[in-house]
């Protein structure tokens, strides 16, 4: 097996015994980067130089002493949404095509610390407005599975950089399933954290009560690595969460005897793939034998939150995104008449169209008369969609639901239909509205042999039940080991 | 018909903070464009703004002084609109839970007292300013983007300019006592909105109003509330309505012209501020404040008055600024005699601050150096007329009154000797007045007294020297 | 309750955005077909609901005020598309 195949922690192994050096393990990701990037179009930007100078500094560290953190000398994407100070940050927008930001997102700081290996930023939506990572100004990232087809979105790129093996993990960010989606189509495992547990500062704003930046892994014992260096308190961001440091790998191999998870038919309805249906039910059954108990629980208002999710999140983005006028940084229009031009062109031409589409329904939606009956009412029914989890979680310690309600779709097939593009977050953005957290596995394989994902979710900052009870799924089945079929390609 | 005008005022006031309110960026005044700067108040990508506990305080501070309620729960809020001065896009604000809630304050016009109510107090974020000094553009400085204010918002209870700069004044002085914002106009840290339209005398129903926005200084209050004033009133009697609209100030050309009618007002889309959580304010917090709150202009007038048995118009005048008040209250501690000290603040001073356009938090004179000068008054080591002569040089040497009666000479004559023989010499060369005297005329006193003070240059006691005078024109008359 | 082509306009105006005719057609639909869907909303009586702003039941979240370092001029304007005398440029701005 080449050593870009495998995991974080085997990696993390290999270092610790001396078998193999950071620089060698960089070499063999930029190895395959430049094997199958040509084929994905996972990354916007790939810096492989200085991957291999950051490679040889921890080398160089790691000569001198014993010990090795988890994340050190582990290469790594990032999505393009967080700010890297000195690289370009472009949100794969024309509007911020010529961004460099002069500070570092929080969780880019913290990776910087653990000495990890940044090889380049990742395709996504531009501004993170999507379901497939086809409204990327620069390119379409194909899913290694089948490059027909898409990789999901927004985090796109996120998800196939670490499916295809050209990243050891990455870090996406969720406003409404934009890890979760991806890594469901990808085969791989995506988690959205409690909203507040990982710092937002230096992440692009799309929705800002919704937006939560997660972890890509192969596996799950990566995940938790990943999650105990990205999770913490900062002061830069007044939603992040004062919490004691928690260690996500403990207790992880615990298993799942007696735990309560949750099925909910809301989750089962109609436009269910039935062979995700199928793969949900063996997954149901997998838990059984581990000795779960299945619990049935209901929703009352799960059905509203589609609507919800894309009025709130269409109002907070026509807010957020009202800055890129053209003035500081960024686009500007060549031609433009005065000053109310100059904003009119450099915004209808720098934004693309599913933002532009964004930035009207959630302007919309705040203007004066339609407040109360779309914002202020989304509010309002969010309140209510948080209490029906909340008595859901009194009953389960876990809900275990689809990720998406299909597998993979192909590239080109729903650009035209912004309201059936939508539809495929119908099982993920409930949880944004929640503020709660889920993790997407891989459970199974559709008949295409495109992978299909599962959803656990749990009540605020349960973070570890999740990624226990995600363990236990995993390593029972073979899962882990279905790798996309291009590396047999290349 | 009769009108009266009515006349709301929103006032914005920079709080004093050291950092501006979402960044660690200064608040510092005058310094070069675009260096108090950060990827925050620069509105760039995927910052984050976090709350200065001092912008808190600041306001909660301010509400107690002006009367006003603090709201137990209060949240920030954004307001859309694009102008380049404004790098989100949107100012954070506070739209309807505003920190502080219905205040009221007295103000006195030509002897009569008003209540003028305070609707509310909100927090929010200053806008960066635009510079029209390149040829072909616009310039824009972020230095001012994120400097906190609040803004303070009147009920329409004033009718006249005079109400309008009485309120202005009064809540600037009960800031500026307060300590939340040094209210300096001429840099903007202190700036009116006035919201004014016309009834009919003894109408209850408000008509159409117009705001006309950003006056900096009393000055152009006034003259802008007597501009729109009229200008509505000929609009009325011409039988045309007025359009409720914004206008802008000019105070270059004292007019006034319409910059958006209210079918073009903005649709600001107010929401909740997602990234700012919401401000809950405890009982004991409000408490605290209160407890540390410096005594307001009003509890200081009457104290003034008790204390000191100033009169009224002392009494208001010395507090109607805190620097003012709090010299006036040094220099009693060093020298009891209020009403001396009164005097000299009210009426010698004022006229020196004006001939070298100085104001009392820049002059060289402190409490102790003017009680100096009173002492030597009082003992009679220098005379009145020269008390006010070392006082002008206190002004512009910042010398001890001691030293500059030294060197200048001014200790008064109170020698006999010396005086007797100067007053031999008037006397005899005034047998007139002697005569005149003599015939039963006192008037004749008063001259040979100022021919004594010319030839001393005024160091004789005025009394000494009367004493003597008339013991030598009874020698003389024999 | 779909979308007129005069309310795409007028929402456009605010988010300063421009759009051809075929567009504001193209948007009434899309967007009114987003709406329609969000209908739903309006089966639900709220009048007794509080709206959920903040998922996180925090408050009073401050700095302390201190000063920090600010960027230099150069790097505020390091990525200005425009600018002049150390600020950043626009077209003449009529007040």
């Amino acid at each position: 097996m080449e050593l870009s195949q495998k995991t974080i922690h085997e990696i993390n192994e290999l270092l610790k015994k001396k078998e193999v050096t950071v620089t060698e393990v960089t070499q063999s990701v930029i190895n395959r980067i430049d094997a199958v990037e040509g084929s994905t179009d996972a990354y916007l930007r790939v810096q492989p130089e200085q991957a291999l100078a950051m490679a040889k500094i921890v080398d160089d560290k790691l000569k001198a002493r014993k010990k090795i953190s988890p994340l050190e000398g582990i290469p790594y994407g990032l999505k393009d949404n967080l700010c890297t100070k000195g690289i370009l940050t472009t949100c794969a927008s024309k509007m911020l095509y010529n961004f460099v930001p002069p500070y570092n997102a929080h969780v880019y700081n913290l990776l910087i610390e653990e000495g990890g290996i940044l090889l380049g930023k990742t395709n996504m939506d531009e501004f993170a407005m999507g379901s497939s990572t086809e409204n990327s100004a620069y390119k379409v990232t194909k899913n290694p599975w089948d490059l027909n087809k898409v990789p999901g979105g927004s985090s796109g790129g996120s998800a196939v950089a670490v499916a295809s093996d050209t990243a050891y993990y990455s870090l996406g960010s969720d406003t409404g399933g934009s890890i979760r989606q991806p890594a469901s189509f990808c085969g791989v495992v995506g988690m959205k954290p409690t909203y507040g547990l990982v710092s937002r500062y230096g992440l692009v704003a799309f929705a800002s009560s919704l937006d939560q930046i997660g972890p890509f892994t192969k596996d799950v014992e990566d995940c938790a690595l990943v999650l105990n260096a990205i999770v913490g308190h900062d002061e830069k961001d007044s939603t992040s969460l004062k919490l004691e440091k928690k260690d996500y790998t403990k207790n992880l191999k615990q298993g799942v005897k007696g735990l309560r998870i949750g099925v909910a038919q809301a989750f089962f309805g109609e436009g269910l793939q039935p062979e995700v249906r199928k793969s949900l039910e063996d997954a149901i059954a997998v838990y059984k034998i581990l000795g779960a108990e299945i619990v049935d629980v209901s929703f009352q208002y799960l059905d509203y939150a589609l609507s919800a999710y894309y009025l709130i999140s269409s109002a907070e983005a026509s807010s957020n995104l009202a800055r890129y006028d053209g003035i500081r940084y960024g686009f500007r229009a060549e031609e433009y008449d005065g000053l109310v031009d100059l904003y009119r062109k450099t915004r209808s031409q720098g934004f693309g169209e599913e933002v532009k589409r964004r930035i009207m329904l959630g302007t919309h939606a705040l203007s004066s008369g339609y407040y109360d009956a779309y914002y202020k009412k989304a509010m309002q029914v969010r309140t209510l969609i948080k209490e029906d989890f909340d008595q859901v979680f009194k009953s389960c310690d876990v809900l275990l639901t689809p990720t998406s309600p299909t597998t993979a779709f192909g590239i080109g097939e729903k650009t035209n239909n912004p309201l059936e593009m939508y539809l495929t977050d119908i099982y993920t953005v409930p949880v944004n509205i929640a503020g709660i957290p889920g993790i997407s596995i891989p459970c199974g394989l559709d008949q295409a042999g495109m992978p299909i994902g599962m959803q656990l979710l749990g009540p605020a900052l349960s973070e570890k039940a999740l990624l226990k009870a995600a363990w236990a799924f995993e390593n029972e089945t073979n899962i882990k080991n279905l790798k996309a079929p291009l590396g047999k390609e290349v | 018909m009769e009108y009266e005008i009515v006349i709301g005022m929103e006032i914005h006031v920079e709080l004093g903070t050291k950092s501006k309110i979402f960044c660690s960026c200064p608040t510092e005044f005058g310094a070069e464009e675009n260096t108090h700067t950060c990827p925050v108040c620069l509105g760039m990508p995927g910052v984050l703004p976090v709350l200065n506990e001092k912008v808190v305080e600041y306001a909660t501070r301010a509400g107690l002084a002006l009367g006003c309620e603090i709201a137990h729960y209060s949240k920030m809020d954004r307001k859309n609109y694009f102008y380049p001065d404004l790098p989100k896009a949107y100012q954070t604000s506070q739209f309807d839970l505003p920190i502080c809630n219905g205040g009221v304050i007295e103000i006195e016009v030509d002897g009569i007292k008003k209540d003028v109510g305070i609707t509310r107090i909100h927090i929010e974020e200053d806008a960066g300013k635009l510079l029209h000094e390149s040829v072909d553009g616009t310039l824009v400085d972020v230095n001012r983007c994120g400097v906190p204010l609040i803004e303070i918002v009147s009920e329409p209870d004033m009718s006249s300019a005079e109400e309008a700069r009485a309120f202005g004044e009064k809540v600037r002085n009960i800031l500026e006592y307060t300590g939340v914002s040094d209210c300096k106009m001429q840099e903007g840290s202190m700036r009116f909105d006035v919201n004014l339209s016309m009834r009919e005398k003894g109408a209850t129903v408000l008509g159409t109003r117009t705001e006309m926005k950003n006056l900096n200084s009393f000055r152009a209050l006034i003259r802008a509330v007597h501009y729109e004033s009229k200008r509505q009133i000929i609009e009325l009697k011409k039988g045309h309505v007025i359009t409720q609209e914004t206008r802008k100030w000019d105070d270059t050309k004292g007019t006034s012209s319409s910059l958006r009618s209210k079918e073009e007002a903005h649709d600001y889309r107010y929401f909740p501020e997602p990234d700012l959580v919401p401000i809950v304010i405890e009982a004991d917090y409000i408490a605290k404040i209160k407890a540390a709150l410096p005594e307001l202009p009003e509890a200081k007038k009457q104290r003034y008055m008790d204390e000191y048995k100033l009169p009224e118009y002392d009494a208001g005048v010395l507090t109607a600024t805190g620097i003012l008040a709090n010299f006036f209250e040094e220099a009693v501690g060093l020298y009891n005699e209020p009403k001396q000290i009164s005097n000299w603040l009210m009426v010698e001073i004022p006229p020196l601050l004006k001939e070298k356009e100085l104001c009392m938090e820049n002059i060289s004179i402190t409490p102790l150096m003017l009680t100096e000068l009173l002492k030597l008054v009082k003992d009679d080591t220098i005379s009145g007329t020269s008390g006010k002569e070392v006082l002008k040089e206190m002004f512009s040497t910042g010398k001890n009154p001691g030293d500059i009666v030294k060197d200048k000479g001014l200790a008064q004559m109170s020698d006999t000797t010396e005086l007797e023989a100067i007053i031999e010499k008037i006397v005899a060369a005034n047998p007139k007045s002697v005569e005149d005297i003599g015939a039963g005329s006192d008037k004749a006193y008063g001259f040979l007294t100022g021919q004594v003070m010319k030839a001393t240059k005024g160091q004789a006691n005025p009394q000494v020297a009367n004493e003597i005078i008339r013991a030598v024109v009874a020698k003389h008359l024999g | 309750m779909s979308l007129t082509r005069e309310d795409v306009t007028y929402v456009a105006n605010l988010a300063r955005l421009e759009f051809s005719d075929d567009e504001v057609t193209a948007l009434a639909d899309q967007l009114g077909a987003v709406l329609d869907y969000a209908q739903t909303l309006s089966e639900l009586d709220t009048s007794q609901v509080k709206a959920t702003e903040h998922v996180l039941a925090m408050k009073n979240v401050f700095r302390e005020d201190v000063v920090k370092p600010c960027l230099t001029n150069e790097e505020a304007l390091a990525n200005a598309p425009e600018s002049e005398a150390g600020c950043f440029k626009v077209p003449r701005v009529m007040e």
